[in-house]
């Protein structure tokens, strides 16, 4: 991972078999997944379904009580496997480092693993800042700042690792429309322009249909359905039906 | 408890193990140094000061009394640097430094923020334990010396104006230079720097195991400091009678 940051190329990911229980509840129960290089997987599903705790997995956060995870088909908890590829996670909270400043939080991964020098990180800071609407906030502290700029530089943050595989969690949550769809839009844009693989967590229907070319559908720990969105939207599986029609006009508000 | 002490020596070990990277940390180094200064040297003053003023106001008059007043120097001399000075600034040390430690990296744990940092590949032993193992290590030897030479000073001057006392500045440190030697200083030393290590990886270890949210910090914190002086005071015995081998 530490390598001079050549241009990304996105990497295949395969879940096979993955269990998860925290005290004796099942949180993940035998998650099979191939998501293809390059691809925008969504995994869309009821809020405590298992969804961010399957993406943990996926970086290496958690460890499987049972199941593997292979990043072009090695083993990510073999060793050397976590520094072979740039993997980049964009948390639902930012989780920006509160003591640093927005330009160190950004350019803290070039910093710590001496990528570049100084004035080419100030640089590569600046130009990903602007990218995700922050020029000039370099100096402020993530205590400063409102939830959607947190996600805006934690995304920028992530751009540049320059990452093959990029997870996001939420990432539209706590933010307005217009900026939701600024940040949408950037997923995209990074897809298209680095061929990254992009696994995003959401139960936000419109971003999961806007943005996917396949989506995952989880409930309970297992994997509902995998399929484009045209496939997702043509299911018959009530659970699947459920979700994705239900809203305050057909729910029963007294 | 004993998977507590289990985690801590393999934190301990991990983080030493990382020790040829300290010089790519000096900048946190520096920065922890002087927030530990920061924190504790007015009150490690205030403390040396009366320690040592109060230690020559109990023996100063009965020594006095029976003629052994050339002894109050060694006794203030020698319970400074050997006991006082250590026990008393890893006490200060541990509730103004190790709880700081523990609530900072425990906040960062419930924010997700150490997270973060393993999926930037950044190992949180290098980048939030080294720094602050070495720093505590530098800083409490010297604030023992600091505090050693206060203490001094509280206990000369209590010597020299009680009245019941009435010893000279020059009684005072001929009778402190004639029984405490440069090895009594070290085996402070030495025990201040046994207790760095032990308040740096307790308060670490606390907050990297941090759980839950604001009462999960509380609790750890309080573990941090509460953990930290009761093993401070069971080792200060156990290094006396090591250090008395020598």
């Amino acid at each position: 991972m530490n390598d001079a940051l050549s241009p990304a190329q996105g990497i295949g990911v395969q879940v096979r078999g993955l269990r998860k229980s925290y005290d004796g509840q099942c949180v993940l129960d035998g998650i099979d997944l191939d998501i293809a290089r390059g691809e925008i997987f969504v995994i869309m599903g009821p809020s405590g379904s298992g969804k961010s705790v399957l993406l943990k997995h996926l970086i290496g956060l958690e460890t499987p009580d049972a199941g593997e995870i292979l990043l072009e088909g090695e083993p990510l908890r073999q060793p050397g496997v976590m520094d072979k590829f740039r993997l980049a996670m964009v948390f639902q909270s930012g989780a920006l480092l509160n003591s640093l400043t927005v330009g160190e939080n950004v350019g803290l991964y070039l910093e710590e693993h001496q990528l570049k020098t100084p004035e080419e990180i100030s640089r590569i800071v600046e130009d990903k800042l602007e990218l995700v609407g922050l020029k000039g906030q370099t100096d402020r502290y993530p205590g400063e700042l409102s939830g959607g700029m947190h996600k805006r530089v934690a995304i920028a943050r992530a751009l540049v690792i320059e990452p093959q595989l990029i997870l996001y969690d939420e990432p539209t949550s706590e933010l307005d429309p217009v900026v939701a769809v600024t940040v949408v839009e950037e997923i995209v844009k990074l897809k298209r322009r680095l061929q990254v693989t992009s696994i995003l967590v959401t139960h936000d229907r419109d971003l999961a249909f806007g943005v996917a070319d396949r989506i995952a559908l989880i409930n309970a720990g297992r994997i509902l359905l995998v399929g484009t969105p045209a496939e997702v939207k043509q299911s018959g599986h009530p659970l699947i039906r459920n979700f994705l029609t239900i809203d305050f006009n057909h729910s029963k508000i007294n | 408890m004993f998977q507590n002490i289990g985690e801590m020596w393999i934190l301990l070990w991990r983080t030493l193990g990382m020790l040829p990277q300290a010089w790519r940390q000096r900048r946190k180094v520096a920065e922890q140094l002087f927030e530990i200064g920061n924190a504790s040297l007015l009150m490690a003053c205030i403390l040396s000061l009366f320690i040592g003023g109060v230690l020559a106001l109990q023996t100063g008059p009965k020594l006095v009394e029976r003629g052994l007043a050339n002894v109050i120097g060694a006794i203030v001399g020698l319970s400074m640097c050997k006991e006082l000075g250590p026990v008393m600034m890893a006490v200060l040390i541990a509730g103004r430094v190790g709880s700081a430690m523990a609530a900072e990296i425990g906040s960062m744990r419930v924010y997700q923020e150490i997270d973060a940092l393993q999926t930037m590949n950044i190992n949180p032993l290098s980048y939030l334990v080294l720094p602050r193992l070495i720093a505590i290590s530098l800083a409490l030897p010297l604030l023992v010396i600091f505090s050693v030479l206060v203490g001094w000073s509280g206990g000369a001057m209590v010597s020299v104006y009680n009245h019941q006392i009435g010893l000279s500045f020059a009684g005072f440190f001929d009778s402190l230079r004639a029984n405490v030697g440069v090895g009594d200083v070290l085996n402070g030393l030495f025990k201040s720097l046994v207790f760095a290590v032990v308040i740096g990886t307790v308060s670490c270890h606390q907050g990297l195991v941090t759980l839950g949210g604001p009462r999960g910090i509380g609790r750890s914190v309080t573990k941090a400091v509460v953990n930290s002086i009761v093993l401070i005071l069971i080792l200060d015995y156990f290094l006396t009678r090591f250090l008395m081998v020598f």
